[in-house]
Formats: structure tokens, sequence, C-alpha cells
């Protein structure tokens, strides 16, 4: 069950390789988590999380699999991981996938692949996700969106505009779920270290992916509905949103 | 059951909602209240009073709640012994309206009038007065108990340790936060009166050790003893204190015109105002607390004795204004209660230093005394019990509840359930160290595990195995509900 700060005894991560989702996990272990189910397509990666997890305390861990875009199994997976460690207190969706920009562009299959990895396929299975959630009568649905899906810049427009579609899509969950005991937080970080950065040169405000996980844990307790990272975003963000569009398609990747 | 409907619930600290089923128990029969405690259908069963336990007590995420405050018949009283038979959902505030007038009064009293008799019994609730006269299942003759295997009168018998099978079940279901069933009906003894009032004495100490030394050598000649304690004083000022204490005042003690029989025992609370509905979060923050302690300490007399209070002054400040956990803002509020036996006093000054420290201001901190320990999972025990309400939306907060669990657990001491919620499961067998005892005696009467709230969930009271729930139906759930 969630306690009075939401911490929750037991989670579900959808992208359970996902290096901010092990952080959050780790975080979340150290507090009042024990049971953990990662779902995923990598066993071996997962395999791997899920004995960090152990190590940082968890009792119960599972893993699953799980392929985004195969959006037909979705519900199938949710319910059998609901029935099998339910009542689960927190899911997280932490699916994504960069894609590479100037292939996309030019490749419109490969465009349309990462837009069913980060929007189609999380968006079915959040739906999924939701309906357990309803049943249970209680529970918090955290979905890692990005701040660059608040407004989409000419330089990664194809995973920005997933991440919008994603992020646009949760908070009418979130609405939908009012009045449920559910609740869906959107998580917006700006560049995180990590595997899916590598290589890149750091934006400003970058972040870590443990500071993600902290700022996930205080966005539970304050019962907050949308969390940036790091906090500053939210206001340099309310700026960029007026920036003219022929200065707005300059700003780099 | 037609008029059962789906629900959003929190308890008092307006923390953790979640949603059930909630059937009013009101023109149910016993038959039908033990037909749903034995086919709950789907996700447990919980009732739930008057939602003044400030956690999860009282609700079942998914499954039903049974809303027992219909169960409020006054059954029988009988004037010469002042034994009284009344139904579980009947408020203590009920009692007093009726039964003060007369005379009597509820033999244990918490800070609210607005609690049920039943949640009263399942929180096995202490007064100002639990120095000397225990928790209230010390008052109990009898309890009429729904369990999902049948209907049963329990007696308390020879007391917790008593062997027989009825009084176990008594025993656990006092303090047994509505997990051994639903109390249909309770008998207990009240309290002859002569007035309304309670001849009070009210004494101002600068700090922590002198307000445990008044306590410790001035409670026994009194019946009632409390400390608000100024959590915010800080150094050689921490746990300053305002200590009253008062026994029911003799018709004698009344000045010469209000002691007419209607009079003297006449029972009028001040009328309720209500709070803001939609106060902004952090009314009540440092600055304000700190305002406030400092008047209401400076407020008080350095020593007054004998002034004569009404009950409700008295016992129930808060009552008179409605809704008053709205203060704290949307993200709700906690109260932190625990109780560590006498030689522990350090653990008090740590949760004091504590408290102030991490900048959480306290509105209310109460401190008391303990008399006797009772069934396995009642709160009280023999030691200091010290409450402190606390604002919910504050992450930094927990990691400092959670040390402070450990200190207590540590100490010997426990925290107070009808209170909690943010225990952690880890602790509970240490503060309750007859827990498993009480498992066994609640499993017997609840085989399947039929009684579940969210409260058991989090610290898993309830043993497994939980009846398996089917499998729910997906996505049109909701929209179905409405
Ligand atoms: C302002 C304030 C001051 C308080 N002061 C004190 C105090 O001084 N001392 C003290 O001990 N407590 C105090 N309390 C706590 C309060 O007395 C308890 O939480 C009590 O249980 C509340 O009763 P309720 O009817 O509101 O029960 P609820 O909060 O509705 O339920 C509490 C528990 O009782 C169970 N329950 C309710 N009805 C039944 C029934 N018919 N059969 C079986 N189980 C049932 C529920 O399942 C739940 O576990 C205070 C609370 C407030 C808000
Ligand atoms: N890193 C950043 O700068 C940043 C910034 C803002 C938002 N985010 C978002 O945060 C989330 C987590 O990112 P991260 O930084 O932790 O990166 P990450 O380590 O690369 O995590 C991405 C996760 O998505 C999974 N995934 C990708 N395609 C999948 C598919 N088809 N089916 C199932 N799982 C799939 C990956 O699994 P595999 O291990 O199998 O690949 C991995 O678990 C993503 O949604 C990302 O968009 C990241």
């Amino acid at each position: 069950m969630n306690d009075a700060f939401s911490l929750p005894q037991s989670v579900l991560v959808l992208g359970g390789t996902s290096d901010i989702a092990r952080a959050t996990v780790r975080a979340l272990v150290a507090r009042r988590a024990r049971t953990v189910v990662l779902a995923g397509r990598d066993r071996r990666g997962l395999e791997a999380a899920a004995a960090e997890a152990g190590a940082a305390g968890a009792d119960r861990v599972a893993v699953e699999r799980f392929e985004a875009t195969e959006v037909e199994r979705h519900c199938e997976l949710v319910q059998r991981v609901f029935t099998a460690h339910g009542p689960i207190d927190l899911v997280l969706m932490a699916v994504g996938v960069l894609g590479d920009q100037a292939r996309d562009e030019s490749d419109p299959e490969a465009a349309a692949r990462v837009i069913t990895t980060n929007f189609t396929g999380p968006a079915a299975a959040l739906l999924a996700v939701a309906g357990q959630l309803r049943a249970q009568g209680q529970g918090t649905l955290v979905v890692l969106s990005s701040v660059a899906g608040e407004r989409v810049r000419r330089a990664n427009f194809v995973y920005g505009a997933s991440k919008a579609g994603l992020d646009g899509f949760s908070q009418g969950l979130g609405d939908s779920l009012a009045g449920s005991g559910a609740r869906v937080m959107v998580v917006r970080p700006g560049f995180v270290r990590g595997r899916m950065t590598a290589g890149r040169q750091p934006a400003p405000f970058a972040t870590t992916p443990d500071a993600v996980a902290e700022a996930i844990v205080e966005g539970l307790a304050r019962g907050a509905e949308t969390v940036w990272v790091p906090g500053g975003l939210r206001a340099f963000m309310a700026l960029s949103r007026h920036l003219p569009r022929a200065l707005w398609r300059k700003v780099p990747g | 059951m037609g008029s059962s409907r789906h629900q959003l619930l929190t308890g008092w600290g307006r923390t953790s909602p979640s949603r059930a089923r909630v059937v009013p128990a009101s023109g149910m029969g016993r038959d039908s209240l033990a037909a749903l405690v034995s086919r709950p259908g789907t996700g447990g069963v919980i009732p739930r009073g008057l939602g003044r336990s400030y956690g999860d007590a009282a609700q079942c995420a998914g499954g039903t709640v049974l809303d027992a405050t219909g169960l409020d018949h006054l059954g029988s009283f009988d004037p010469q012994t002042g034994l009284l038979t009344v139904g579980a959902g009947a408020s203590l505030d009920t009692l007093m309206r009726t039964f003060l007038p007369r005379g009597w009064f509820v033999p244990v009293t918490p800070g609210t009038r607005q609690v049920s008799v039943g949640g009263a019994i399942a929180a096995d609730i202490h007064g100002k007065n639990h120095h000397g006269d225990g928790s209230l299942s010390a008052h109990l003759r009898s309890l009429t108990l729904a369990t999902p295997t049948g209907i049963r009168v329990l007696r308390p018998g020879s007391g917790p340790e008593d062997p027989s099978e009825d009084a176990r079940l008594f025993w656990a279901t006092a303090g047994g936060m509505g997990l051994t069933g639903v109390i249909l009906e309770a008998t207990m003894q009240m309290l002859a009166v002569e007035t309304a009032s309670i001849c009070v004495d009210t004494e101002r100490l600068p700090d922590l050790d002198s307000l445990l030394a008044a306590m410790a050598s001035g409670d026994e000649r009194y019946r009632y003893s409390v400390a608000w304690v100024d959590s915010l004083a800080r150094g050689r000022h921490l746990g300053r204190a305002v200590l009253t204490r008062g026994n029911h005042a003799r018709l004698g003690q009344l000045p010469p015109a209000r002691r007419r029989p209607g009079e003297a025992l006449a029972f009028a609370p001040a009328t309720r105002l209500e709070a803001p509905p939609l106060a902004p979060g952090g009314l009540l923050n440092r600055v304000t607390v700190g305002a406030f302690n400092e008047a209401w300490f400076r407020r008080a007399p350095r020593s007054r004795e004998g002034q004569i209070q009404p009950v409700a002054a008295f016992f129930h400040p808060l009552d008179g204004v409605g809704g008053w956990n709205r203060l704290y803002g949307p993200r709700g509020f906690l109260q932190y209660q625990f109780v560590v036996p006498f030689g522990a006093e350090d653990v008090l000054r740590l949760a004091l230093e504590r408290c102030s420290r991490s900048g959480a201001a306290s509105f209310l901190t109460v401190l008391k005394r303990f008399g006797p320990e009772a069934g396995p999972l009642s709160f009280p025990m023999p030691g200091w019990t010290l409450a402190l309400d606390l604002p919910a939306g504050r992450p930094s907060l927990a990691p400092v509840l959670d040390s402070l669990d450990e200190a207590v657990a540590g100490a010997g001491g426990r925290v107070y359930l009808a209170k909690d919620s943010r225990l952690s499961p880890d602790l509970v067998g240490a503060m309750y160290p007859r827990l498993a005892r009480w498992r066994s005696v609640r499993d017997q009467a609840d085989p399947e595990g039929v009684m579940q709230s969210d409260m058991a969930r989090r610290l898993g009271l309830v043993s497994p195995p939980r009846p398996a729930p089917p499998p729910p139906p997906l996505l049109t759930e909701g929209r179905s509900q409405g």
C-alpha cells in the first residue's frame, strides 16, 4: 500500500533495464518497496537489474517479458502481474528510445518505430495498467515523459513529438482517473546522463538518474502531477515556450 | 445492499485515499451483516465508524467498507448500575448528550466526541484518565461481534491473559482495528457524575524535566491529566508545557446559582464553526504555529487552581471548529503518537528535538502518562505517550519519523495504530510483541482472511493466505461505475 508520503510497497516497472528506472527502484526500495516486478525485453539486463533490487533490500523480485510494440499482449501481461503480485502500488513507465533524428527524417518506417515504442506501445500499456489500478482502488502511475515533449524542437522532432504525445495522453489519463484512488504523475527530465545519452554533449540543466529518482520520491509525497528535473526547468520552459518559431527552430540538439 | 456505492475514502489526516464499495449497515439485519462478512465478494471487508482514525485503518481499497454508523441504537440503560448497552455506530457525542444530563459520563473520552463506540473499541481508546482508569476495554462488560465464522457475544473474563476462547477474542477485538469482525453492540460501565463540569488546575512548566516531575508526582490526585507541549521550543526551553489536570466537579464546587440539577448537568457544547473548505496548503506553518504556541504558553496562568470548565471545553476544544483537519491543505497531515516505558524519557526529548529541527511545525503536541496494558494490539502501556501533528506533504519528514520509530521500538515502546499512516511493517512485531498471538486468535475467527483494510495490508497485520482475487475486468470497469 502507499503510505502517507505516497511511498509504495510494491512496484512494477515497464522498461525495467532503464537507467532512470533502476535508480528509482533503488530509491523506493530504500524506503518502503519490498516487491519489485521488472518488465522488459532484455532478459539479461532485467536479471542484472533484479539482482540490484534484491541487493538493495527487496524481498520479492520478479522479471517479465514486455515488448512495448506488441500492444496486443499488454493487457494479458499487466493482468498477470497484478494477479500474482498485487496490489501494485506504483507503476513506472520507463520505456523510450531516442532514435536517430537524421535517419528517422528520411526513413518513415524508422520514425514510426520510434513513435510506436515511445507513444503507441506505452499508451496501450498505460490503459491496461489504469484498468487494474481502478479495480484495485488505489495506486500511482509514474510516466517518464521528457522536456523534449514540452515544446518540440526541429533538432529532435520525432522523439520530441512521441514524448509530447505520451505526455498529453498521460495527463488526460490522470484526469480520467480522478476519484478512482489512482493517480498519474508525469515526470519531465532534461538531459539525463546515462546510456540513452551516451556520447552526446550534455545540454544545459543536465542531471543524473539518481537525481530523477529523488525528484520522483519528492513528487510523490507532495502529490505532484508534474515533476521537472531539475526543478529549474519548469521556469526555463515557461519562457522557452514563448520564443518565436524563427528562433526556436535554431535551438540545437 | 441496494444503496451501496463506490467512494473515495481517507482517514482524518486526508492522506492515501482509496476507493471501495461502501455498504451502509443501517437497515441491515444481523443475518445480512453476518452474511456480508462471511461472503464479501472480492477484496475484503472492513467496518468504518466516523473516520476519525488518522490513517488507513477504516479503508479497504478495491474491497468493501461497511459503514457501521447506522448501528446506532441505544439498547438499554440501567440507572442503578450505570450499565449501558449501545449499538456500535452510536457516537460518544450522542452518549454525552443523552446521558450526561442524567448524571452519567462515558468512562473514556478521546480528544473528540465525534467517534463511534465501535471505532473507540477497535482502537481501544485512551483518555486523559488512562493513568488511573485504563483504556476503554477496562470498562466494557461485553461485546457482540459479527465474525466471518458467526455472531458471538464476548466477555472479558478475568482479563487479557484469560485463556478461554471467548475472552481471547474479546481482547483481540479491543484494539484489533476492525480486523476480527464487526462490533454490533457493546455493554459498558458509565461513570456517575454530579455535574457536567471539570474542576481544573493549570500549571506552566518551563522545561521537560520539570514537566515530567510534576506529572509523575501529582497525577495521582487527578482523574484527568494532560500536558500541551510547545513543540517549537528548543534548548533549555525544550519541553516547556502547560499542564492541565482535573476531576469531575462536585455539586458543591459549582457557583451556587448553577447548582440546580437541570443546570449542573447541562451539556451544551459550543456551536461549530466551519474551517474554510479550500484552505491553502501550509496555512499551518512554522511561523503561524510558532506564534500560536507562544501566545498559548504566555496566556496560560503560571498556576491556577479550581477553575470550573464545561466538559466539552476541557476534553474537546477542537470539536468547536468543524473540519479543522482541512487547515493542513490538500496533502493532509499525520499524527505521530508513540508510547515509551518509564525510564525511556530520552526518546521524548529526541522526538521533540528531531521534529523541531526538521522544521515541521506540530500544531498540537500532547503528553500523557499511561497506566496498565490491555489486549495484544491495544496501544497503551505503562509509560509516557507523546502525540505530534505533522504535515504530510513534506518528504523530508519520512526519514525523520522512520528513525524515531527505531528509537521507540528500541526502547520497548510502540506507535498508535489508530493514528498511524506510515509505519513500516518491519517494526510492528517489535512494537506489538503479542502480534503473533493476536493473529492466531484472529485467524480462528476469520480463517479465510476476509477482514482486510489498507492498514492491515500495509502493515502485514493479517497473515496470508489471502483469498486470491479473481481476475478483475479490464479497461471498461471504471466507466461502468460512473
Ligand atoms: C481530534 C482527535 C482526537 C483524538 N484523540 C484521541 C485520544 O485522546 N485518545 C485516543 O485513544 N484516540 C484519539 N483519537 C483517535 C480516535 O479515537 C480513534 O481513531 C477512533 O478509532 C475513531 O473512531 P471512529 O468511529 O472515527 O473510527 P474509524 O476511524 O472509522 O475506524 C477506526 C477503526 O475502528 C474500526 N471500526 C470502526 N467501527 C467498527 C465496528 N463497528 N466494529 C469493528 N471495528 C470498527 C475500523 O475498522 C478502524 O480500524 C482522536 C482522533 C481525533 C480526530
Ligand atoms: N536519458 C535522458 O536524457 C532522458 C531525458 C528525458 C526523458 N527520458 C526518458 O526516460 C525514460 C528512461 O530513459 P533512460 O534515461 O533510463 O534510458 P534507458 O536506460 O535507455 O532506458 C530506456 C528503456 O526503454 C526500454 N525499451 C526501449 N525500447 C523498448 C521496447 N521496444 N520494448 C520494451 N522496452 C523498450 C529499454 O529496454 P532495453 O534495455 O531492452 O533497451 C530501457 O529499459 C525514457 O522514456 C526516456 O525517453 C530520458
